[in-house]
């Protein structure tokens, strides 16, 4: 929101002494974030005249069309100058920068030869006098408008400081000069004289039968004002004053009648909407659309209605898209004379409906949406009969209304909730005080507190509270430690977390975090494919590049890779941790219970369990060498055995014990990969990458990953250690002989099985392959000790013996003899 | 023998063992002066041929003597050896100053490390550290926060929406549905903080992306004011900035805190807009079942990437986001 000092001064007497700085720093202590100060004309100095174009000589030798220009500068004689722009005619009235003139960005005007002329002068855009953004070209103006050979730039009031705003949803009031007027006066202490006040006494006669209004969706609409105008001259303009204030807005002068309503939502803060009364089939009212039909809006778009669309229609058909943008059918044109002017107070919630249903946010829907003091229906009708009354030939026929406003409630506060919500040590008449600023009625006896029209976002106490605080100022209140609980601490899922980064970090690696978005391309190449392939999708994603949620970590590690490979690494480790999204249930509809008291816990759990459970997970990937090589050799590259480790480091950090066994499994090599399973469940998996992936993605030869999923993860339990003996350990060593398809890690789970009791670890010490016939020999040693007793050697060879007999028997284990 | 006979015996042994200069040379003058053929040794071994008192009187200067040999050359090697180790160790010196570390350089992500310090912090000053979903329902990420459909607030938040959107899913906008899941869990006292990563379909450049983190932190207890949130907010800024930053409140619109506020701090001689905070507004505690008679609370939120890029000076977004091994190694694990 725009605001111009120049129209803020119409409503609050600024003393000189007050700067700029300090009302932009009042309007932030209030709650206005003041975007930018912007000084109109600092770095503008004439002379700048009005001068009318008197003769055009298209000069056409040139590469672009060139204008030699004869003015009337009212000079006496006549100026000549170049221009390059096309957009005015013989009889409009430009804006002239004299030589020694000196326009924005420091450009001097001085006479000057060009395209074999001399030029006196130049005729100015807005862009180039520093007041608009506009590439339209020269800004024109209509003879009569402006004074020929006078002051342009008093004329068009260019010295300005215009405030740009951020006013935040719940002030709608503030989408106004009125509204903002009325915080700098809070804000300073000054006094604010409210322009509705002048409006409040203002009637007009009915002279006629005007267009009737009414209100068939009664809560989309609470009040209805509609005038009727006739007699409206097409001659008449925008007096120049009103066609700056809207340009400094940010707005474009149109037409009178057009301006004339945006003026007065500027002002006021309550959009209006003029139609041409002969295009009103009998009377209007204001309903939803009811079908889907086609509209073709203002802006010349042909849209399809929604049967909920709130519409202000005539007997036969829809004239305007409610609050939001008028019809291109009943718009005002050359030709109007009869004018209806309306004036709602929509519902919110409808106008805003209307708006994000056709993806049109206007001047109006904006201020609407936002709730707009449902007195200004009446007021701000009756300031566009003022203006268009005095400013061209139009009288008043007839004002319909229908409908009432409706007005917030009064609340009662406690000044003793107030000062403990803030804090802060405050007496019931300093809050009645600065109640009463921000334009609430008060009963210092009750502190029955009435909140003004324009506040339809006061409804609770704590809405008051906050009016209170930025009143007394929020650097007011002190800064104080809260009471806090003794103890905290991280949970023990927290904890894990932090470890096992910290742990791979320490290691080498460094960890990456990717968007989680995906799509089914990346998932096919993965191999993904049943549940694991399953998704959430969006239904607005960035990109329709990345529609999908993620469904596994190592596929946004790959592109981090590749990225890193691309700009000269090559030889790293990376891990991320984060949630996956696989779709493991149908997502119900939407639960959504009353506000205000807490649900039944049976809603509670249902909305709980309708959020589909995320996986946490770790990944990691690792391309290249294991470390740098250099002068003290080179180094070995990452192996399939790398990953599997780390996975195991990992589960071994939880204090976790697991089983092995090798697995095709997505996205790995499947002979290559491994299962760890704990519990019975397979929570983790590492290895080479399928090598169909690693080409598909360039990534050096047999890069390796692992996934780890961490919320599957059992928690640890308490550990109940056994005592340690001192008794002496007996070491015995196995070699067996078994087929090569025979898996070590079950060879080893058939000996620990087997072993018992006695048998403290186990270790593979060799793994031969070179006996040939499809035969390889594992040498285990196996450690056995009892903590009470020195192990007989009966007993030794015993247990040794249980160990490889279970080994036989699982796997076809052979002893080998040496 | 006499005994000036004895006497020039120790003499001259003590003469050649100093005089050695290394541990051979040490070898051959044991050899002379104590070795068999040596005059002490033939004097030892004749004891055997001579009287009784002859024997004593003898046998004690010979005995003396060799005593006085054997220390000379026991000092002799001592020295001689301290001299060899020396100057094997000498000899083994090496270039220590030679490339050896050849493993890759890891590190955490600057994000986890400054969620992990803004965490610490919290615990140290009793919260708990809770976390959510990040694909959450519409009703804990909006309704209960006191957004409700339709209102201009959810449109202040480009929302991400999951199919099919009946389902009401959405990516979460903020880490807040977190505190409605503590509330509707816990009973007061509450303090927690929840840190994590949030989602707004902005356009991905130098300021902004899609997917960021929040801090967000919620304190419900009876007796909490403004003054409590100030208080907190001006401990976190100090330990998060140094103890020189300042904070300044400005009003603001939140429709999940009345009053609300925005949270600027003075950093490197400018104010900084930092996060958005305020008293907990009533209609959200009494959805969540508390008792707005006995309990106040307040509540915070900033984003992690715009403290980390406020306080490290990080000026382009993309090198939080890409993942280039370059940027991230710069912080280590954060210690």
């Amino acid at each position: 929101m725009r605001a111009p000092l120049s129209w803020i001064k119409e409503f609050v007497d600024i003393p000189a002494s007050i700067t700029a700085e300090q009302i932009s720093d009042g309007l932030i202590r209030v709650g206005f974030e003041v975007e930018e100060i912007i000084t109109q004309g600092a770095d503008l100095t004439g002379p700048l005249k009005f001068g009318k174009v008197l003769s055009i000589e298209e000069i056409t030798e040139f590469k672009k069309p060139i204008r030699y220009v004869g003015l009337d500068c009212g000079e006496g004689e006549t100026r000549y100058v170049i221009c390059g722009a096309t957009n005015f005619a013989v009889g409009d009235v430009v804006c002239v920068a004299i030589p020694g003139a000196i326009l924005p960005g420091n450009f001097a005007i001085s006479a000057r030869e060009t395209y074999g002329k001399t030029s006196n002068g130049m005729i100015c855009s807005g862009r180039e006098l520093g007041i608009s953004d506009d590439h339209a070209g020269i800004m024109t103006f209509a003879e009569g408008s402006v004074e020929i050979g006078a002051d342009a730039t008093a004329a068009l009031e260019i010295n300005d400081v215009i405030f740009d705003i951020a006013v935040n949803p719940d002030r709608g009031y503030a989408l106004s000069i009125r509204g903002i007027a009325r915080e700098v006066a809070a804000s300073q202490g000054l006094v604010f004289t409210d322009p509705v006040d002048a409006l409040r006494k203002l009637t007009f006669e009915n002279t006629g039968k005007g267009v009737t209004a009414s209100i068939v969706d009664k809560d989309a609409a609470s009040v209805f004002y509609l005038r009727t105008l006739s007699n409206f001259d097409q001659s008449a303009q925008t007096p120049i004053w009103m066609r700056r204030r809207i340009e400094k807005m940010g707005m474009r002068s149109i037409s009178l009648v057009v301006d004339v309503t945006n003026y007065v939502m500027l002002e006021l803060g309550q959009p209006l909407h003029a139609f041409d009364a002969d295009r009103i089939n009998g009377g209007l009212s204001i309903k939803r659309a009811g079908t889907a039909q086609k509209f073709t809006t203002l802006d010349g778009q042909e849209r399809t209605l929604d049967p909920d669309d709130l519409m202000v229609c005539d007997d036969t058909k829809p004239l305007a898209l409610a609050g939001t943008m008028g019809g291109l059918e009943s718009e005002i044109t050359e030709s109007t004379s009869r004018i209806a002017v309306e004036a709602v107070r929509f519902s919110p919630v409808a106008v805003a409906k209307n708006s994000r249903r056709h993806k049109l946010s206007s001047e109006a829907s904006r201020r609407l949406e936002r709730s707009v003091d449902p007195s200004l229906a009446q007021f701000s009708s009756a300031r566009f009969v003022q203006l268009l009354t005095s400013l061209s030939a139009a009288h008043h026929v007839e004002t319909v209304v229908d409908g009432e406003p409706r007005y917030a409630p009064v609340v009662k506060v406690d000044p003793s909730y107030v000062a403990s919500v803030l804090g802060i040590d405050i007496t019931p008449p300093e809050i009645a005080r600065h109640l009463r600023s921000v334009g609430c009625d008060v009963n210092e006896a009750t502190f029955e507190v009435d909140p003004p029209s324009w506040r339809s976002d006061l409804l609770q106490q704590a809405d008051f509270v906050e009016e209170v605080a930025r009143m007394v100022g929020y650097d007011k209140i002190p800064s104080i430690l809260p009471p806090r609980p003794l103890h905290a601490s991280l949970t023990p899922t927290q904890k894990r977390r932090r470890a096992i980064a910290a742990m791979l970090a320490g290691r080498g690696f460094a960890e990456v975090q990717t968007f989680p978005f995906t799509n089914q391309e990346t998932i096919d190449s993965m191999g993904f494919v049943g549940e694991r392939a399953a998704t959430y999708r969006l239904a607005n994603p960035m990109s329709e590049e990345f529609p999908l949620m993620r469904v596994h970590l190592v596929p946004g590690l790959i592109e981090v890779a590749q990225r890193n490979i691309s700009r000269g690494a090559k030889d790293f480790a990376i891990f991320e941790m984060g949630s996956i999204f696989r779709s493991s249930q149908k997502l119900p509809p939407a639960i959504s219970p009353e506000l205000g008291k807490r649900p039944d816990q049976s809603v509670i759990d249902a909305i709980t369990a309708s959020v589909p459970p995320q996986a946490y997970h770790v990944a990691g990937l690792l391309v290249g060498k294991t470390e740098n090589s250099d002068w003290q050799g080179p180094a070995r590259s990452y192996t399939w055995q790398d990953a599997i480790a780390y996975a195991q480091d990992i589960l071994q950090l939880c204090n976790l014990n697991w089983e092995i066994k090798r697995s095709d499994f997505a996205p790995w090599h499947p002979g290559r990969c491994a299962e760890l399973i704990v519990d019975g469940k397979a929570v983790a998996h590492a290895g080479e990458l399928h090598p169909r992936i690693i080409a598909a993605y360039g990534l050096p030869e047999r890069s390796v990953a692992f996934a780890v999923g961490l919320s599957a993860l059992p928690d640890t339990k308490l550990v109940r250690p056994f005592t340690v003996g001192t008794m002496p350990a007996a070491l015995q060593d196995v070699a067996l002989i078994v087929d090569q398809s025979v898996a070590a890690g079950d060879v080893q789970a058939a000996l620990r099985a087997g072993g018992g009791n006695l048998l403290e670890s186990i270790t593979l010490f060799d793994r031969y392959d070179k006996i040939g016939d499809g035969k390889i020999s594992l040498a285990f040693s196996l450690v056995f000790r009892a903590h009470d007793r020195t192990l007989t050697g009966a007993e030794i060879t015993e247990a040794r013996e249980a160990a490889v007999a279970e080994a036989e028997k699982r796997t076809g284990a052979v002893l080998r003899t040496i | 023998m006499n005994p000036s006979e004895v006497s020039s015996w120790i003499a001259d042994a003590v003469k050649a063992f100093s005089a050695s200069t290394n541990l051979d040379d040490l070898k051959t003058a044991r050899l002379a002066h104590v070795g068999d053929k040596a005059p002490i040794s033939l004097a030892s071994r004749a004891l055997g041929s001579l009287s009784p008192e002859e024997k004593a009187s003898a046998g004690k200067i010979i005995g003396e003597a060799k005593a006085e040999i054997a220390k000379a050359l026991a000092d002799a090697t001592a020295r001689l050896e301290a001299e060899r180790d020396a100057r094997v160790l000498l000899e083994e010196v090496v270039d220590i100053t030679l490339p050896v570390q050849r493993s890759h350089r890891g590190g955490l992500h600057p994000i986890s490390i400054i969620k992990n310090e803004v965490s610490d912090f919290f615990i140290e000053q009793g919260f708990s550290v809770e976390e959510g979903p990040e694909l959450e329902s519409g009703w804990l990420n909006f309704d209960a926060l006191n957004i409700p459909a339709d209102h201009p607030a959810r449109t202040m938040q480009d929302t991400f929406f999951i199919e099919p959107l009946e389902s009401g899913m959405v990516l979460r906008t903020q880490t807040s549905p977190v505190q409605i899941r503590s509330m509707l869990t816990k009973q007061p006292p509450i303090y927690v903080i929840s840190p994590g990563r949030t989602f707004r379909a902005d356009e991905l450049d130098a300021t902004h992306s899609p997917v960021f983190h929040q801090v967000e932190g919620l304190v419900v207890d009876k007796g909490i004011t403004m003054a409590h949130l100030k208080g907190t907010l001006d401990n976190f800024a100090r330990h998060m900035f140094g103890g020189e930053v300042t904070t300044r409140l400005r009003p603001s619109f939140f429709p999940f805190t009345e009053p609300s506020a925005e949270v600027d701090i003075f950093f490197n001689g400018r104010w900084i807009e930092w996060g958005g905070c305020g008293m907990v507004n009533p209609k959200v505690l009494a959805t969540c079942g508390i008792d707005t008679d006995i309990y106040s609370g307040f509540a915070f939120g900033m984003g992690l990437e715009r403290t980390l890029m406020v306080r490290h000076g990080i000026t382009d977004m993309h090198d939080i986001v890409e993942g280039d091994l370059r940027f991230t190694r710069q912080f280590g694990v954060g210690l």
